[in-house]
Formats: structure tokens, C-alpha cells, sequence
């Protein structure tokens, strides 16, 4: 059954893997990475790696950069009028802007700040949207299968088990934010973006996802926007400060956040600014 | 000082009461002419509505009875064709406007969306009968349905052009995160959302050109007769009603009331349908 749904989903061409990915295990690689809108240079020369099934933080104050690093990881950032990247990112040895970004985005799932299931969906056609928008026809009973495996993996399925066929925005704050992340994953991702997930929701609901990101890293790489330095401490293996557009210091968590090389990334982390 | 705060409290709860009523009072005065015209027509009209009024055609004159089944018809084929025309058309530019907001085009699509609801209809009638009436040979029901389509288009595009501004971006990311394209993107994810809105939109654009005559008498022009054949004259209620009513003889001034009423009911109807499908396919984002 398992493969059976994994054959419709679109495998990309990776013929030229360069051998200190591999050996690495990195994912994800950034090198020189700028990103502007217009004439505003939002990212700065940024180099940064992420490997494989850790949990990446990124913080920073507000205007730093983050949301935008984020979102140029899966292409979402061409989305704005005149914004332009340059630089390299590397996903699995391609080049992300070579990409088809259809193809990018089928490996990173992405999770944004606010919950947004699609209005005029049930719960059920909300976990298996993406499949539904690409037009990959899938049987019952695949469509069965998808819907609880992304379900479970997003520990929504106990909650929603009985009315799937509801609208998935009757649910609550929290649960939609889960429903959105079952959603993402319903496309067996490789890796996770969160955009602040978190932002809009009650601190119960935030414990909950982040129980479930920590369960999450053993399949997915994950890397999450948060203003939250205690949640960035709870749930993340590496951090990475912004700030003014730069990435001022990228480390695992537990040194960053006991001994931070950068004043400026002690005092974020002190909250002396942010 | 305790005195001058109770004055001023006093004059603020007269002013208060004053506003309330005169809001009322407007209000009821303003409902007050509909009224009367809902009480009229019914008075004047509900006599003649019978099973055989709406399944007949008319009798000559000077026979009593009749019906006005070719009304009936003829209004229902002309107001299908011109949705047919019409819907296509206002949706698509309702999303061009609301994606594209401001590109030059937009622009002056929106000015003539504006300028084209507020041309008398009649206009749109002598237009059409230029257009295309006088290249077709003679007076057809589709040169009619195409008035009222042209009719349609603002109200539509308007609408859908603002209850999709009105879905949040959120949906729009979500569904292109998921690898969709902006074509799925727009027929899967955002009209879907907006569909409540649209809908409404539709139906009360069928409500209004429903009850449109001028534009009908230069166009569909009408026919005694049944007909379903869209390139020759066809009856619709509205014509019906205007030579029924300025005809000399009793009888068919009746079927003119009673054919009023039917095209007040016919309308009343599609509000309440409005609101049913508004409540039906409501979103909360």
C-alpha cells in the first residue's frame, strides 16, 4: 500500500550528486545567498548547511530576514512582485532555482504562521489537497491510507478520526495548524519549512506541536521560523540568528544559546533586543 | 457642576431618541412604496393565476382565458442563453481584476465595468439591434440573450472580483506550496472559496435583467407564438407584459397583471435562493 502511494508521487532527476553532500548528509546548502525585493536586499550573502533529520531554528528580530530565507528554501519568495534571489541553494546536490519548482515543493512541505486550510474542504480533502490540485489520481483506498498515515503523523487522527468529512475549518486554531502540517505531509516530503507555526496559537496547541516536531525529525529535516527563543531551545538540534539580513551565527543549539560567539546573538538571545 | 452633567446627559438621550425614531421612520417610509406595489400586484394579479394560465398560450382577442406558456418559455431560453454567455465571461474578469489589480489593463477594464452598469439599457438594446440584429436579418432571441449578457457582466465581475479579494493570501501560499499551478491554484482553491459570493452575484444579476423590457423590444422583439427557435422572434415576460398592458382590451390587461406577478415571484424566489446558497457554501476562513 505504502508504495503504491509513493509511485504517484513525482520523483525528481538527481544524477549529479556531489560526493561531500552525500558524505555529509547535508540536505540543504546555501552559498552567498542574497534575496531582494526591488531594490531592498533582504538576505545578505547568507552560507548555510542543514543536514538531514535535524531540527533547524531560525531567529531573529522581526525584519531580519527569516521568513524570507524560508521561503526562497522552496521558491515561495518569487511569489512577490519584483523579487529576485541570487547566490546559490542547493537541495540534494540540484539547484533549487533549476529546479521546476512543482517538483521542488512536492520534497519541502511548508507550514505558515497562520492556520489556512482550504476553506471549502473537508478535513478529509484538506490532508490530500495537494494531490487533488496536481491532478494525481489516487483509489479510495490510497486516498484512505494517505489521509490517516498524514493524519497519525501529525497526531490530529484521534481528534478528527470521526468527522473527516467536516470542514476542516470548524476545527480548532490548534488543530488546523495540525491539519496544515498533515497536509504538507501527505506529499511525503523530505523536508519541513514552519513559518512561525506557532505564532498564532494557545501555549497548549504550541506544546503540541512541538511534541510533535520533535517525533517528526526521525522522517523529516525541519526548519522552523520562530520569535519564540525558549521554543527554538525545546525543539531544535541547530540555530541560526539573523539579523539585519545576515546570518550572524549558525551553531548547534545548546552552544549558541550557553556560549554565543556574537555579542549581538547574546543579546537576542538574552532578550536585550528582538 | 452635578447639574450641568444631568442637563447635558438630558439633552444627549433627547438627541438619542430623536436620531433612533428618525432612522425608523425613514426606513418604514421607504419600505412603505414596495408595499403597496407587492399589494397591488397581487390584488390586480392573483386572480388570473391559474394552473392554465401558466401551461397555455394566449387567446385571441376577444376570447376570455389564456395563458402566457410562450412567456414562460421564451424567458426562460433567453435568460439560459445570456447566463451561458455571461457567467464565462464576468469570472474570468473578476479574477483578472483581483489578481492583476493593477495592471494598465485592469484599469480601464474596471472603468468600463463602472461605465457599463450605469448605461441605460435601452442603449444596450439599440446597440445590439446595430450589431447584431440588422447583420442577422431580422429580430432573434439570441441578439436578445446577448443584450442581457452584456447586461450581466458588471454585476458579476464585480462580485467576483471582491469576494476574491477578499480570500486571504494564506490559501493562495498554502496551495502553491503544495506544487499546485496558479491555474489550480485559481479553479481549485480560490474560487472555490469565493464561491459563495460569486453565486449571489449571479443570481441577482438574473434577477435584474429578468425584468428588463428595453432591451428586449429591439432584440428578441417577441412572438405570439411558442418558439424555441434562438434565431427568430421569441415572447419573454417582460414583453409580454408591455404590449399586454398597453393594449385596449380588458382581458389582456389581466394577463399583464397576472404575468407581472409571476415575474414578482419569479424574483422573490431567486433572493430566497440567493440566501440559500450564499448559507450553503459559506466559508470561514
Amino acid at each position: 500500500m505504502e508504495s503504491a502511494v509513493l509511485n504517484v508521487t513525482v520523483t525528481p532527476k538527481m544524477e549529479t550528486k556531489s560526493p561531500d553532500t552525500i558524505a555529509n548528509n547535508v540536505i540543504l546548502k546555501a552559498e552567498d545567498f542574497c534575496a531582494s525585493f526591488g531594490s531592498n536586499q533582504v538576505l545578505k550573502k547568507v552560507n548555510m548547511a542543514i543536514t538531514r533529520n535535524h531540527v533547524v531554528a531560525v531567529l531573529g528580530p522581526s525584519g531580519c530576514g527569516k521568513t524570507t530565507f524560508v521561503r526562497c528554501i522552496n521558491r515561495m519568495h518569487e511569489l512577490a512582485p519584483d523579487a529576485t534571489v541570487e547566490g546559490k541553494m542547493i537541495y540534494n546536490g540540484d539547484d533549487v532555482y533549476k529546479m521546476n519548482p512543482v517538483v521542488l515543493r512536492s520534497h519541502i512541505g511548508m507550514v505558515f504562521q497562520r492556520p489556512n486550510p482550504f476553506p471549502s474542504m473537508s478535513t478529509y480533502e484538506n490532508v490530500i489537497a495537494g494531490y487533488i490540485f496536481n491532478e494525481i489520481k489516487l483509489t479510495k483506498a490510497q486516498k484512505d491510507e494517505v489521509v490517516e498515515t498524514s493524519l497519525k503523523s501529525a497526531s490530529l487522527w484521534d481528534e478528527v478520526k470521526d468527522i473527516l468529512h467536516k470542514k476542516g475549518t470548524s476545527l480548532s486554531g490548534g488543530q488546523q495548524q495540525r491539519l496544515c502540517i498533515a497536509r504538507a505531509l501527505a506529499m511525503k516530503p523530505k523536508m519541513l519549512l514552519l513559518d512561525e507555526p506557532t505564532a498564532a496559537l494557545d501555549p497548549i496547541s504550541t506544546l503540541k506541536i512541538e511534541e510533535l516536531l520533535v517525533t517528526l525529525k526521525e522522517t523529516y529535516t525541519i526548519v522552523i521560523v520562530t520569535h519564540n527563543i525558549q521554543q527554538a531551545g525545546r525543539v531544535s538540534d541547530k540555530a541560526a540568528f539573523f539579523y539585519l539580513g545576515e546570518l550572524i551565527e549558525y551553531d548547534d543549539t545548546k552552544n549558541m544559546f550557553t556560549n554565543p560567539k556574537e555579542e549581538r546573538t547574546q543579546n537576542y538571545i538574552t532578550g536585550r533586543f528582538g | 457642576m452635578i447639574n450641568n452633567v444631568e442637563r447635558a446627559v438630558r439633552t444627549r438621550h433627547i438627541k438619542n431618541s430623536v436620531f433612533k425614531w428618525g432612522v425608523i421612520a425613514f426606513t418604514f417610509i421607504a419600505v412603505l412604496p414596495l408595499i403597496f406595489i407587492l399589494y397591488y400586484l397581487v390584488q390586480k394579479g392573483v386572480t388570473s393565476i391559474t394552473w392554465a394560465f401558466l401551461t397555455h398560450m394566449p387567446k385571441p382577442v376577444g376570447e376570455t382565458g389564456g395563458g402566457i406558456l410562450n412567456a414562460i418559455v421564451g424567458s426562460a431560453i433567453i435568460i439560459f442563453m445570456a447566463c451561458i454567455i455571461a457567467i464565462p465571461f464576468s469570472i474570468a474578469i473578476g479574477v483578472y481584476l483581483s489578481e492583476f489589480p493593477k495592471a494598465g489593463i485592469a484599469n480601464w477594464a474596471r472603468l468600463s465595468i463602472d461605465m457599463l452598469q450605469g448605461v441605460p439599457s435601452i442603449v444596450i438594446g439599440i446597440v445590439i439591434y446595430e450589431w447584431v440584429v440588422k447583420p442577422m436579418g431580422g429580430f432573434s432571441a439570441i441578439s436578445g440573450s446577448i443584450a442581457l449578457a452584456i447586461m450581466m457582466i458588471p454585476p458579476i465581475a464585480k462580485a467576483t472580483e471582491e469576494t476574491l479579494k477578499r480570500v486571504p493570501a494564506g490559501l493562495k501560499e498554502a496551495s502553491f506550496s503544495l506544487g499546485a499551478s496558479y491555474y489550480q491554484t485559481t479553479m481549485r482553491a480560490l474560487l472555490p472559496a469565493a464561491m459563495s459570493g460569486i453565486l449571489s452575484g449571479v443570481i441577482l444579476s438574473i434577477a435584474r435583467i429578468s425584468g428588463e423590457t428595453a432591451p428586449l423590444l429591439f432584440t428578441s422583439f417577441g412572438n405570439p407564438y411558442l418558439s424555441a427557435n434562438i434565431t427568430k422572434p421569441m415572447s419573454s415576460i417582460p414583453l409580454l407584459i408591455f404590449n399586454y398592458a398597453i393594449s385596449p382590451y380588458d382581458e389582456w390587461q389581466k394577463l399583464a397583471w397576472g404575468a407581472s406577478l409571476v415575474l414578482i415571484i419569479f424574483i422573490f424566489l431567486l433572493n430566497i435562493i440567493t440566501k440559500i446558497a450564499e448559507r450553503k457554501w459559506k466559508v470561514q476562513y
